[in-house]
């Protein structure tokens, strides 16, 4: 459980990121937390992993004030894969690059290779083992940090813009992998400017403008609220939009998945021929 | 003022305090720096320098003091601490300069200063480009750090040897990072017809002042005089004007 307790947080350049943030994340949720650029949200998830320390309030992670432990003890229960692969990858191998996390925690050798093997397996990536990860491509290198994330089995997982600089089969595969993790009851919060990702996914939405969490709720009841999302500078997602467009001809406004789009305009279609 | 006068201000500072191995002309070159710091309004930022350079001052000043005491031929403790002493003013001096000079000089100013020398353009550019991204490289090595931490790296702790080792997930990132970085630079300028024209011309023309002549009147009389006085004129130590 993350409870995030009337936080405020100021940079030392005297920017505040944070102004009194309240927020639960119950075990096993999915979060997706959105906003424009500039609205605190990674300043707000990387208060979670101790990474950040807040100036007033306090953030608890299973009753752990993040305060009081440092970021390598918490790293154990939160793993936090950072927006830009290229800002952690340093060793010769994938392999290392993965096993790097699990030595610094002290895993015996029989351990470290156990669960090097499982999550690349996890993320397909055993044929690259022995390659340098700086050989690989954009999206391979996004695949081995986060390898080198769940490598250690966090129980709450943090992805910061998972999405950017992956192609469309490339997105499903990590929609479906989220998925997966959520079964095993992970929590899993994602940080994302990518609305259609969410629209899709359909986690619980964190909306935060200008350091201030201004919505959270179900994705349907958040992602089709023309006023709320345009006052965090977000855009509808596109089977939202067309589906505020068709109300006039009776249709529900609250639809975002492209699935459940699909058979309603046929259901209408059927019924009219 | 013109970034070259004060550019010939550093140089001349430069010579003239290695011409020097006394401690009272060395002290006389610390104080005649000061009003120049208190005109320009840098005070917090030259006494941010000065403490910055604390440590290394101390660590001149023991190594001179060891070595001088081990192998100099010096007659008394007096005489091998006034000779520490001096070293370590020298290089005290020698940062006071230095941050005078660029503290009161954007890179950008330093730049045009290089260009109008004629120094090829090309140096110029790389010379203002490489001081323009210190802060994002040290934003980029926070963020490295963070995301190293946040993989269970403990920084601190351990011994000498380990600490050391602990940088390297931070540096090899952010060296890659970095040459990843000049790459793209080279091929967005290029696409953006970089070094098209050969003949540039500025939108600023440096030009020296009345105020920018003064002060390299002043330079090259401390110049004149330090090299008088280290020519002619027998510069007694501290040990002997205060025997002890």
């Amino acid at each position: 459980m993350i409870k995030v307790e009337e936080v405020y947080f100021t940079y030392p350049n005297g920017i505040e990121a944070l102004k009194d943030v309240s927020l639960e994340i119950r075990d096993g949720e999915f979060v997706a937390i959105m906003g424009q650029n500039g609205a605190g949200k990674t300043t707000l998830v990387k208060h979670i992993n101790g990474l950040l320390k807040p100036t007033r309030g306090r953030v608890l992670v299973d009753d752990i004030d993040t305060t009081k432990v440092s970021v390598a003890t918490l790293a154990k229960k939160v793993g936090y894969v950072f927006q830009n692969a290229d800002h952690q990858l340093f060793s010769e191998t994938v392999e290392e690059e993965v096993s790097f996390a699990l030595r610094n925690f002290g895993y015996e050798e029989n351990a470290v290779k156990e669960r090097v093997e499982w999550a690349l397996n996890l993320l397909d990536l055993i044929e690259y083992r022995n390659v340098s990860p700086f050989m690989l491509s954009g999206g391979e290198r996004k695949r081995v940090a986060l390898a080198s994330v769940l490598a250690w089995n966090p129980r709450i997982v943090i992805l910061d813009e998972p999405t950017i600089g992956q192609d469309s089969q490339q997105k499903e595969r990590l929609r479906q992998f989220i998925i997966q993790l959520n079964r095993q009851e992970k929590t899993v919060i994602i940080v994302t400017h990518d609305i259609e990702f969410v629209a899709e996914c359909q986690p619980r939405i964190v909306l935060m403008t200008q350091g201030r969490v201004v919505a959270e709720g179900e994705a349907r009841k958040i992602l089709t609220d023309c006023d709320l999302v345009n006052q965090a500078s977000v855009v509808l997602p596109e089977i939202a939009q067309i589906f505020l467009k068709l109300r006039n001809f009776g249709f529900r406004t609250d639809i975002i998945d492209v699935y459940e789009a699909g058979r309603i305009l046929l259901e209408r279609l059927g019924d009219q021929t | 003022m013109d970034p070259r006068a004060k550019f010939l201000y550093v140089c001349v500072l430069f010579a003239v305090t290695v011409m020097f191995n006394q401690l009272i002309p060395l002290f006389i070159l610390f104080f005649i720096q000061i009003p120049f710091v208190i005109v320009a309004r840098v005070e917090k930022e030259w006494l941010r320098s000065m403490k910055g350079s604390a440590l290394f001052a101390v660590i001149i000043f023991i190594m001179n003091l060891l070595s001088l005491y081990l192998y100099g031929a010096y007659a008394s403790i007096a005489s091998i601490l006034e000779r520490s002493l001096a070293m370590t003013v020298r290089f005290i001096v020698l940062v006071e300069s230095f941050s005078v000079f660029f503290l009161t000089t954007s890179p950008d100013l330093l730049g045009l200063a290089l260009e109008q020398s004629r120094v090829p353009y090309e140096l110029c550019f790389a010379f203002t480009t490489a001081v323009r991204f210190v802060p994002v490289l040290a934003e980029e090595a926070q963020t490295i750090m963070d995301a190293q931490k946040a993989r269970g790296l403990e920084l601190e702790g351990g011994n000498f040897v380990k600490r050391i080792r602990n940088y390297i997930p931070i540096l090899i990132p952010l060296i890659v990072n970095a040459i990843r970085r000049s790459l793209e630079l080279a091929e967005t300028m290029e696409s953006r017809a970089w070094g098209a024209n050969k003949k540039r011309t500025n939108l600023y023309v440096l030009k020296a002042k009345r105020k920018d002549y003064y002060l390299i009147i002043v330079c090259l009389f401390i110049l004149a005089v330090s090299v008088y006085a280290s020519m002619f004129v027998q510069i007694p130590s501290i040990t002997q004007i205060v025997p002890i």
